[in-house]
């Protein structure tokens, strides 16, 4: 048997593995697994581009908004909600990778532990920038046009990384939870009414008592005015009440919040395996 | 020298189910230790402990003297884990895992490649090497998954259930790779619920049953523990088995097991093979048609009965068996 017969020697680590190091690692690992099931690309992609055409075009005559035009303040809100949608990805593959034993595997090496993390989130962070990107382009495409300078669009799209790091720890604190990808994706489905109780998709002045309340002070409602602010100008800034800085401001303090809370509850959970 | 694994008083719960109940147990340097019990009998939770995945209740755990409470990094550089489930990634080719692991051990990229090519050669993997793994068997992804536990050099192999799942061929296939490691010097600690694996694998054993070491030596000790040998005798046809049970049963004074389907009939009896010819003449005399009749060392599954009065699982006909459905998946009791 060819197991038997080897004479070679293996030699063994000379240093400890860094941070950074096993960070990249593990990163590297998740995107190639992305990058190499198609289904995840191009299923995902699909379902961004229905949605967009559906609202763009079968409900997007219905909608009528004040002083600018629906695909100019749909595009924004689809594109940071498409930040959600993401995640959900995140939270199956973090779910996937408890379950068949990865993480495990990984917790036993001599490594930093919490690069099993950070190189998930900077994974799925880069990913979450490909399909952002992916949807701005459809975005244009279906006519939706800057108001602003290019540097605020620039930061819009910045802005929108910053979402995705941010909501990782959500997403990544939910799979370990779930502890299996068909649980995981249980979970996932929460991100609807989330999505869909916010300034995303119509002004939050059409919705009714107490979800116009719930809607006007969830962080998606903050990230997506943040945005249509930054790309629409003053049309968006009259629409919406205030100045881009506003949004800003406050949507990047949502992540902080978001960051604060899930980034140790992730961490912990991880720790206790 | 410090022993490799020094187990005290080990506890650990879930709820209200008891894992581990005080579990002791040393391995020596340069042993294959194999860990052998029921489903649910503490194995893989055992495992677990010693890879520095969970935190225990009580007790004490050391892994080449270090302590996996105060020192797990230590511990952690020491080990190589293999799970239950085959850990690789199905999207990278078998080489891509393994350097992924190497990497991950803190190799560098010329000493991860060069250890890659190493195990590879090992799993007798080459060919396969830079396919990706999803097109692999089962009994591929398993080699792959004892080579990642490899690929860093450790001191302590940790497999949990190596073959479970796996045809009788992949399996043989298995137990010459890890056949091949302990030549090359590797301490093994292993866990089965076969007892031909833990028999031809391991220098050592542990019985285990519920959280609780019950038995331990080399398979020859423990055979001898349970003492007497045995006479079996494989009748011609069913209808003989009444007359030699109980002619074996005069003989012994015992009671006599039958097995119809393979009509075997055994019972255990004290002394050496000095008497057996004399038996022999005497079941000839009879006039049941024996096909032949052989003393024996009792097999372990009669060991285990011995020890713990219950059976041991049986290996199923195929070799086959769903695998981990009793099983919490990993990481779940928390």
């Amino acid at each position: 048997m060819a197991a038997t017969t080897t004479t070679a020697r293996l030699s063994p680590a000379t240093q400890p593995t860094t941070l950074l190091a096993s960070t990249l690692v593990v990163a590297r690992r998740a995107l190639r697994k992305f990058m190499r099931t198609p289904q995840l690309v191009v299923l995902g992609t699909i379902q961004g581009v229905m949605f967009l055409l559906i609202f763009r075009y079968v409900f997007g005559g219905a909608i009528g908004v004040r002083g600018i035009d629906y695909v100019n303040f749909l595009v924004p809100g689809f594109i940071t909600t498409g930040v959600l949608f993401g995640g959900m990805g995140a939270s199956i593959a973090m779910a996937e990778d408890m379950e068949q034993g990865f993480v495990d595997r990984l917790r036993s090496l001599p490594m930093p532990r919490s690069s099993v993390l950070t190189g998930r989130s900077v994974a799925d962070t880069l990913i979450q920038a490909w399909s952002t990107t992916l949807m701005v382009i459809v975005g244009f495409a279906v006519g939706f046009r800057i108001h602003g300078t290019v540097g605020e669009a620039i930061l819009a799209y910045l802005l929108l990384i910053v979402f995705g790091f941010a909501f990782e720890w959500l997403f990544l604190t939910l799979g370990m939870v779930a502890g299996n990808a068909q649980a995981a994706q249980g979970m996932a489905l929460l991100v609807f009414p989330f999505t869909f109780i916010s300034s995303a998709f119509v002004p939050v002045q059409t919705l009714p008592g107490v979800l116009k309340v719930i809607a006007e002070h969830q962080p998606i409602t903050y990230m997506v005015n943040a945005v249509r602010a930054l790309t629409q100008g003053r049309a968006a800034e009259i629409l919406l009440g205030h100045p881009a800085s506003y949004w800003v401001s406050r949507s990047l303090l949502w992540c902080v919040v978001l960051v604060a809370i899930f980034a140790p509850l992730a961490i912990g959970r991880y720790r206790r395996g | 020298m410090t022993a490799t694994i020094e187990a005290e008083g080990l506890t650990k719960r879930y709820g209200k189910t008891v894992a581990l109940d005080g579990l002791d147990l040393v391995a020596e340097q340069g042993q294959v230790l194999a860990v052998l019990g029921p489903n649910g009998a503490g194995k893989t939770t055992f495992v677990r402990a010693v890879a520095t995945l969970l935190r225990l209740d009580g007790g004490t755990l050391r892994v080449a003297g270090h302590d996996v409470r105060s020192e797990p990094a230590e511990v952690r550089r020491q080990i190589g884990l293999a799970g239950q489930f085959a850990a690789v990634e199905p999207t990278m080719t078998g080489r891509e895992n393994l350097e992924m692991v190497a990497r991950l051990f803190g190799q560098d990229i010329a000493t991860a490649r060069a250890n890659t090519s190493i195990v590879l050669g090992q799993m007798g993997l080459e060919e396969a090497a830079d396919r990706l793994v999803r097109t692999y068997s089962g009994g591929m992804r398993r080699k792959l998954d004892l080579g990642a536990s490899l690929v860093g050099a450790p001191r302590l192999l940790l497999l949990d259930e190596p073959t479970t799942g796996l045809d009788p061929r992949s399996r043989l296939d298995l137990w010459d790779a890890i056949r091949g490691l302990v030549e090359g010097g590797t301490d093994v600690l292993l866990t089965t619920q076969y007892l031909d694996e833990a028999d031809h694998l391991a220098s050592n054993i542990v019985i285990v049953d519920h959280g609780k070491a019950i038995a331990n030596g080399t398979p020859a000790e423990l055979k001898r523990r349970a003492g007497r040998n045995v006479i079996e005798a494989h009748v011609r046809t069913n209808d003989d088995i009444p007359v030699v049970a109980r002619a074996l049963e005069r003989l012994s004074g015992g009671e006599a097991t039958v097995d119809e389907a393979t009509r075997r009939v055994s019972i255990g009896v004290d002394g050496e093979g000095d008497h057996v010819a004399t038996w022999a003449r005497m079941l000839e005399d009879l006039s049941a048609s024996i096909d032949d009749i052989a003393l024996r060392p009792p097999k372990l599954d009669e060991v285990f009965l011995a020890l713990t009065g219950q059976a041991l699982e049986e290996e199923p006909a195929n070799g086959q068996r769903k695998r981990g459905r009793s099983k919490a998946p990993a990481g779940a009791p928390n």
